[in-house]
């Protein structure tokens, strides 16, 4: 048994839900864009549920913006696990005491089995040239991601901008705010959210170079396969987390802590980690990372803590009203 | 000369339209053509793009053909409530003279102009776990929002004054004269609805069904709220669209709208139909 789930089970314990008979459904509650990566991740989990139990199992998958599920979820949607892609939204449940404030122990990597990170996608032959951020601030470039103020998305991509700018500037907060203004500057149209800004790249072909997650690049060129869209990877972005938790509260009352807790460690076995990372998110798992190294070139990530001293320095620095992002986002 | 000033007027005066006329005539079907039909036209031609067979089977997905169940299902049980409570209340304010009669003519038509996702975090705050009676619903494990009751609610709410809408000018066009005349004849009170009111209103009455069943098949932003988004579980047809959108599954997105086009094509249908006759 690993740390992490001799932990859980003590949770488990502790909470005193040892359920006589598990239900065996179980209601994941997820971001807006994850359904294809679940709809490949719940057919495997029922296989190694029924090896393990003999029983199967279906799992319910709601979809929406995490910060809205969150919401959700505090006036009574009954998930059972949340797979978000803020942690944010996470705490927000552990405030309104459906789950320990202490999920990040509980399972490894800080409880999230994948990450990603801003990365760029371009036309077809590169024909910008657009290897790292500096190109993003070039003059002669068109610049898409949707608006930092609506989306969690574009502040992935303001934060690692800034993050870049700071390193080639040895740390001058001011350059790299003028870099990252250079950069916004360059987009002619700002969508209220990611989808918004991929049809803007995509359908309305606006721009040279769409900034998104990762993860969602290679979708996006697979759904617009005949365009030749092409994934590069920045030298250095920002680590973004994928975490997941189980909803104490509501697993309790469904009698499914069990199953929930079982998914969720399952989710960072390497057959569950493969299907994630056929996805184009990266693992938590070293060895299969390793296996798509192809697909995920190497690049140097930072992190919110590392770079900005955490969630509240940002909001303080960056996103109050005010602050850096609004100099950058002037006249918008 | 006796011509008057009603002579001279273009209208009346030429059989034919003029210059202006014609213009205006062409503007009117140019701007339908640009913002209602080549739309429609566009999801149909978006959702059979990749052929029938692609079609029929983003249409025969189980979480689509779920997505249409719940959504006819909550039309259901909405449409025939909203009727009813139509005719009550219409009846109440036409037929009956009492203090308030113009405060609940108000109130009625509240829900035409809220913004139907008001009406949605209203029951949120009313019916969900932190809200008014949430502690005693969880207590009795009874769910609402997030389920189809809490669908229906806001469903009811948005669509309940399409009905009494239509139905209450009628009844005070009409008055009560002849429901009087039955009374003084012997009728019973269920008589008199039957016999005389009911035949009276029936073709406002089914106009105001068509409309309101319209609107609740179509219902997004109230239902957005209270239906949890989850697949094969809570998600209305609308929802649904929405989603596959958001999965950059666009012809099945098309796909699923388009069968909400042919209802409300249905719907506008059934509505020239009713009001042909209404008018006749």
């Amino acid at each position: 048994m690993t740390i992490p789930s001799i932990r859980i089970s003590a949770v488990i314990l502790a909470l005193g839900t040892a359920p006589a008979a598990a239900q065996d459904t179980l209601l994941n509650t997820s971001y807006d864009i994850a359904r294809e990566l679940f709809e490949a991740l719940n057919p495997a989990f029922n296989v190694h549920w029924q090896d393990s139990t003999g029983r199967s199992v279906t799992i319910d998958q709601s979809h929406g913006g995490s910060s809205r599920q969150a919401r959700s979820i505090l006036e009574g949607l009954p998930a059972d696990v949340v797979t978000f892609n803020q942690e944010t939204d996470i705490d927000v449940l552990a405030q309104g005491g459906l789950l320990p404030p202490e999920w990040r122990d509980l399972l490894p990597n800080g409880a999230s089995p994948w990450y990603s990170l801003p990365a760029f996608l371009v036309r077809e032959g590169n024909p910008k040239d657009i290897q790292d951020w500096d190109d993003l601030a070039r003059d002669d470039v068109s610049v898409i991601f949707p608006n930092p103020r609506t989306s969690g998305n574009a502040r992935y991509t303001y934060l690692a901008a800034f993050a870049y700018a700071l390193e080639q500037n040895d740390g001058d907060e001011d350059a790299a705010e003028a870099f990252v203004k250079a950069i916004f500057d360059n987009v002619p149209v700002f969508d209220t959210g990611g989808r918004g800004a991929t049809q803007t790249f995509a359908e309305r072909n606006i721009g040279d170079v769409l900034v998104t997650f990762e993860a969602e690049t290679g979708g996006i060129a697979a759904a617009y396969a005949d365009q030749g869209l092409e994934r590069v990877t920045p030298s250095l972005s920002l680590f973004a987390a994928f975490p997941v938790a189980v909803v104490g509260e509501v697993a309790e009352r469904n009698g499914t802590t069990d199953l929930a807790t079982s998914y969720l460690e399952w989710l960072y076995t390497p057959e569950a980690q493969r299907i994630v990372a056929e996805h184009y998110y990266r693992v938590a798992d070293e060895d299969v990372l390793a296996e798509f190294a192809d697909d995920l070139p190497e690049v140097r990530l930072v992190t919110v803590d590392e770079v900005f001293g955490g969630l509240e320095a940002i909001q303080r620095d960056h996103f109050a009203e005010g602050a850096r992002l609004d100099n950058v986002f002037v006249n918008r | 000369m006796s011509m008057t000033a009603l002579d001279h007027h273009p209208a009346l005066s030429r059989p034919h339209a003029r210059r202006g006329d014609r213009i205006l005539i062409g503007l009117a079907v140019g701007l339908t053509l640009l913002f209602i039909v080549a739309p429609m036209a566009f999801i149909f031609a978006r959702a059979f793009s990749q052929g029938w067979q692609v079609y029929a089977a983003n249409i025969l997905h189980p979480v689509t053909l779920h997505a249409m169940w719940l959504t006819t299902i909550t039309a259901i049980i909405v449409v025939p409530i909203n009727v009813a409570f139509g005719i009550a209340a219409a009846w109440a304010v036409a037929k009956h003279r009492f203090p308030g009669r113009g405060i609940l003519v108000t109130i009625i038509e509240i829900p035409f102009s809220i913004s139907p996702i008001i009406a949605g975090v209203c029951y949120l705050f009313l019916y969900g776990r932190q809200g008014l009676l949430g502690p005693w619903l969880q207590a009795n494990d009874m769910q609402v929002i997030f389920a189809l009751p809490g669908i229906v609610l806001v469903t009811m709410f948005v669509t309940a004054p399409f009905v009494a809408r239509e139905v209450l000018p009628l009844m005070q066009a009409q008055g009560s004269e002849q429901e009087q005349a039955a009374v003084t004849l012997g009728a019973s009170g269920w008589q008199v609805f039957r016999r005389v009111t009911l035949p009276n209103i029936k073709w406002a009455l089914l106009y105001g069904a068509v409309l309101c069943t319209a609107r609740a098949v179509g219902e997004f932003g109230g239902v957005a709220v209270v239906s949890g988004n989850i697949r094969g579980q809570t998600n209305t047809l609308p929802l649904h669209v929405e989603l596959l959108f958001n999965d950059l599954n666009a012809v099945g997105a098309f796909a699923a709208a388009s069968t909400l086009t042919l209802i409300a094509i249905i719907a506008l249908v059934l509505k020239a139909v009713l009001e042909g006759r209404k008018a006749g």
